[in-house]
């Protein structure tokens, strides 16, 4: 059992990936010979050869039609999108091709594709390197929408995504890449090398698709979150001394509604967190699927606590990003409701 | 500062509106048997004029000439008339259906016939084809059952999609036919990624990507062309120039680039633009692309020239934007008409075996017209179950439309 970075765990899930199937093929901008610009693909070509891990021209589209190729030729394309602001000219190969292969081809042909990218501030990248789009994801009937927390889960994610028989959006929160963040950015981040869930084993091992993890037990409110904000609800409970139950979605589609129902219905109140903006964004999901199925056990309104409706912004990047301030109030509140 | 006019918007126009002359005297048509055929392994830049010139191989009097003749047999030819014979039947048969309300909605091939027939006999098994939606001669032509097609125009109990998909977006693995999509372009890249694919495996099998002159404007087609060139993939990119997109000519597609073949040059991608008409020109073209591919010298860009002599689909009236006359004015004939022709010449065919070849198959086709509807037409009769909504989104059904086919009772 190793010590390592979520990069090197996603690292470790394409290089375990690629040994055991041939089939397996990953590209992307500057992945191959360079090792993506995150270094997550760092050694596989050399490793695995130049077409089994390739470079691609500056076209999302390409990559992403050209996935869905593959896969209907029978391969298992893991490629990467730079970053997820960058998905939108392949949005159209996402939502109109891949999502639906299967189904209006009635199974004739699949498309078992795994499309990794980079989401989510808290990096300094302003408007263009920051966005959290995975509503867009949710929205669409046939993908599959995954946001790991720690290494362990991404590794075991990932791996899990690849074997999938269909496609797979793998979100990966960038500020978590080094090191667990808990929203407080003027304190120095903690190493995954620190961390429990910084130990990764090292070969094979999967985390089901549509199970989320409970990372904190608690009895008096559920806070339901994802990605980086798993960490800085776990620092807004602390921080309140609120025995807040803390739940990590890792899917979110398929989400595991009964892991919600089940914690809601004991603690009777739910916060959302997440740092997409609010208006349309999962935590609305949340919590219409929260009212439609724990609504006799609520004793407070569900509350969202998200990015603001807003383009990300580059100098008040941490006023922008859900931290524990404004999670502790959310939780502060739905207790004295 | 340059003392200059006020600038204006150029917005291409047709040489000709409804209740004009057809003009086609800006189509430049080479002679048949003029145009030379390289050596397969020639660079894209040693053959430049291919991308502007026009491949012909029939004559007026129905000859075969030049040095893209002699690539089929007398019977493969007679196979070739037929197929398009019953594309048409088919076609006429289907149209008519969707005029009694038997379908919603339907597109027909006419004119174009010889483009997917003749380019289906250049492949092998094992090829895949991403079509569009006026390629149903590629499964005609590979004897897929007419039956099944008529399944799925009608979205009967048979459909092979289950009711899924709209009339005539077919699916066949097995006949190297990739599920349409209705969203134009998408598939063009898509063709790419196969043909990489199978050139990453070290196979030996190619691919065929196929799109509308209209359609080459999205961005789409432009990312197939710079995969396929980047990678030397074995790929046959094809574009079908049959002069309308819906109501919009090609000139605002093409704007004022000389041909669409020419869109290839730019990525050093060999292109021919060949006449859509001439079922043995569209097979010699197709199959010296697919030799280039198959021995792993990479793609070939291919321009149809061809005419819709139909409406664009049922829900189209072409009289409203161009002249009612203007296919028959078309310089470059029927393809029907071309081959049957041309094998009387050859003594292998006559005006008497025409007449009840016709019969004949248009028999054969309403006899799978009366097979299908056994099963059932989109409002009458036999219909896939409302359980099928809810499967085969994902391999494995989760909760949540597990939750909601239990809701609506299924
Ligand atoms: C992305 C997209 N935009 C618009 C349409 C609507 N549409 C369907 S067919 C068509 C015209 C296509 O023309 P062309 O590519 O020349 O093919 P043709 O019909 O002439 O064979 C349009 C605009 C569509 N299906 N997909």
């Amino acid at each position: 059992m190793a010590r390592m970075t979520m990069i090197e765990a996603v690292r470790s899930a394409m290089d375990v990936s690629m040994a055991r199937d041939d089939n397996v093929v990953v590209f992307g901008e500057d992945v191959g010979y360079f090792g993506g610009v995150f270094r997550s693909t760092q050694g596989l070509q050399a490793k695995y050869g130049r077409t089994r891990c390739f470079d691609t021209p500056i076209s999302e589209s390409g990559i992403v039609g050209t996935a869905i190729g593959m896969a209907a030729y029978g391969l298992k394309p893991c490629v990467e999108i730079q970053f997820a602001d960058y998905m939108y000219p392949a949005y159209d190969q996402l939502t109109q091709e891949a999502a639906r292969i299967r189904y209006r081809s009635n199974g004739d042909f699949t498309c078992p594709i795994v499309v990794r990218m980079p989401t989510g501030g808290g990096i300094f990248g302003g408007q263009t390197h920051s966005q959290s789009p995975e509503a867009l994801f949710t929205h669409v009937c046939g993908l599959k929408v995954i946001v790991p927390s720690n290494p362990y889960d991404a590794k075991g994610l990932l791996i899990a995504a690849i074997e999938d028989p269909d496609p797979v959006m793998f979100l990966e929160p960038k500020r978590l890449y080094n090191g667990p963040f808990d929203g407080h950015h003027e304190r120095p981040v903690t190493p995954w090398s620190k961390h429990d869930l910084g130990e990764v084993p090292d070969g094979h091992y999967t985390i089901p698709i549509g199970k989320a993890e409970v990372r904190r037990a608690g009895s008096a409110v559920t806070v339901v979150a994802y990605g980086t904000m798993v960490h800085v609800a776990l620092a807004a409970a602390e921080d309140a001394g609120i025995d807040a139950e803390v739940i990590d979605l890792r899917s979110l589609l398929p989400l595991d509604l009964d892991t919600i129902v089940k914690s809601v219905s004991k603690t009777g109140r739910c916060v959302v967190v997440h740092e997409a903006t609010l208006t349309s964004g999962f935590g609305a999901e949340v919590a219409a699927l929260v009212q439609e199925h724990c609504f006799y056990h609520l004793e407070a309104p569900v509350v969202r606590v998200a990015g603001w409706d807003t383009p990300y912004p580059h100098a008040q990047e941490w006023d922008y990003f859900p931290g524990p301030g404004r999670v502790g109030r959310a939780l502060a509140e739905v207790m004295e409701a | 500062m340059v003392d200059s006019a006020r600038l204006s918007l150029h917005v291409p126009e047709p040489a000709v509106r409804p209740g004009g002359q057809p003009d086609f005297s800006n189509v430049k048509i080479a002679k048949a048997g003029s145009v030379p055929r390289p050596e397969v392994d020639v660079a894209s830049e040693d053959i430049r004029d291919l991308a502007y010139s026009i491949i012909r191989v029939l004559n007026r009097d129905g000859e075969a000439v030049g040095p893209w003749a002699g690539s089929l047999s007398d019977e493969a030819l007679l196979t070739g008339l037929r197929d398009m014979m019953k594309l048409r039947a088919f076609d006429a048969r289907m149209l008519m259906a969707q005029r009694q309300g038997k379908t919603s909605f339907y597109m027909q091939h006419l004119g174009e016939e010889a483009v997917s027939c003749a380019f289906r006999k250049a492949l092998e098994k094992g090829d895949m084809n991403f079509p569009t939606y006026r390629q149903a001669g590629l499964l005609i032509a590979d004897d897929y059952p007419m039956v099944e097609m008529m399944n799925q125009i009608y979205s009967n109990e048979s459909d092979p999609l289950r009711g899924r998909q709209l009339p005539i977006m077919y699916s066949s693995k097995e006949h190297g036919f990739f599920t349409i999509s209705g969203n134009l372009a998408t598939q063009y890249v898509q063709a790419v990624g196969w043909a990489m694919a199978s050139a990453i495996k070290n196979d030996s099998r190619i691919a065929a990507a196929w799109i509308g002159d209209g359609s080459t404007a999205e961005s789409d087609f432009h990312s197939a062309l710079v995969f396929a060139s980047t990678y030397k993939a074995p790929v046959i990119l094809n574009i079908v120039n049959n002069q309308w997109a819906i109501s919009t000519f090609q000139g605002i597609a093409r704007g004022g680039s000389g041909t669409f073949a020419a869109r290839g040059l730019g990525f050093g991608i060999p292109a021919l633009r060949v006449d859509g008409n001439d079922y043995l020109a569209v097979h010699a073209v197709a199959r010296w692309a697919a030799e280039r591919a198959r021995r792993n010298l990479g793609p070939t860009l291919i321009e149809y020239v061809t005419y819709r002599v139909g409406a664009h689909s049922t829900s189209d009236d072409p009289s409203a934007y161009r002249p009612k006359t203007e296919s028959e004015a078309w310089p470059l004939g029927d393809p029907v008409l071309r081959l049957k022709k041309h094998l009387i010449v050859k003594g292998a065919w006559s005006e008497e075996r025409h007449v009840q070849a016709e019969a004949e198959i248009m028999d054969e086709v309403i006899e799978a017209q009366r097979q299908a509807e056994a099963h059932g037409t989109l409002h009458a009769g036999g219909r896939p179950s409302v359980r099928d909504i809810f499967e085969g989104v994902y391999a494995e059904m989760p909760p949540h439309i597990r939750r909601q086919r239990q809701k609506a009772g299924y």
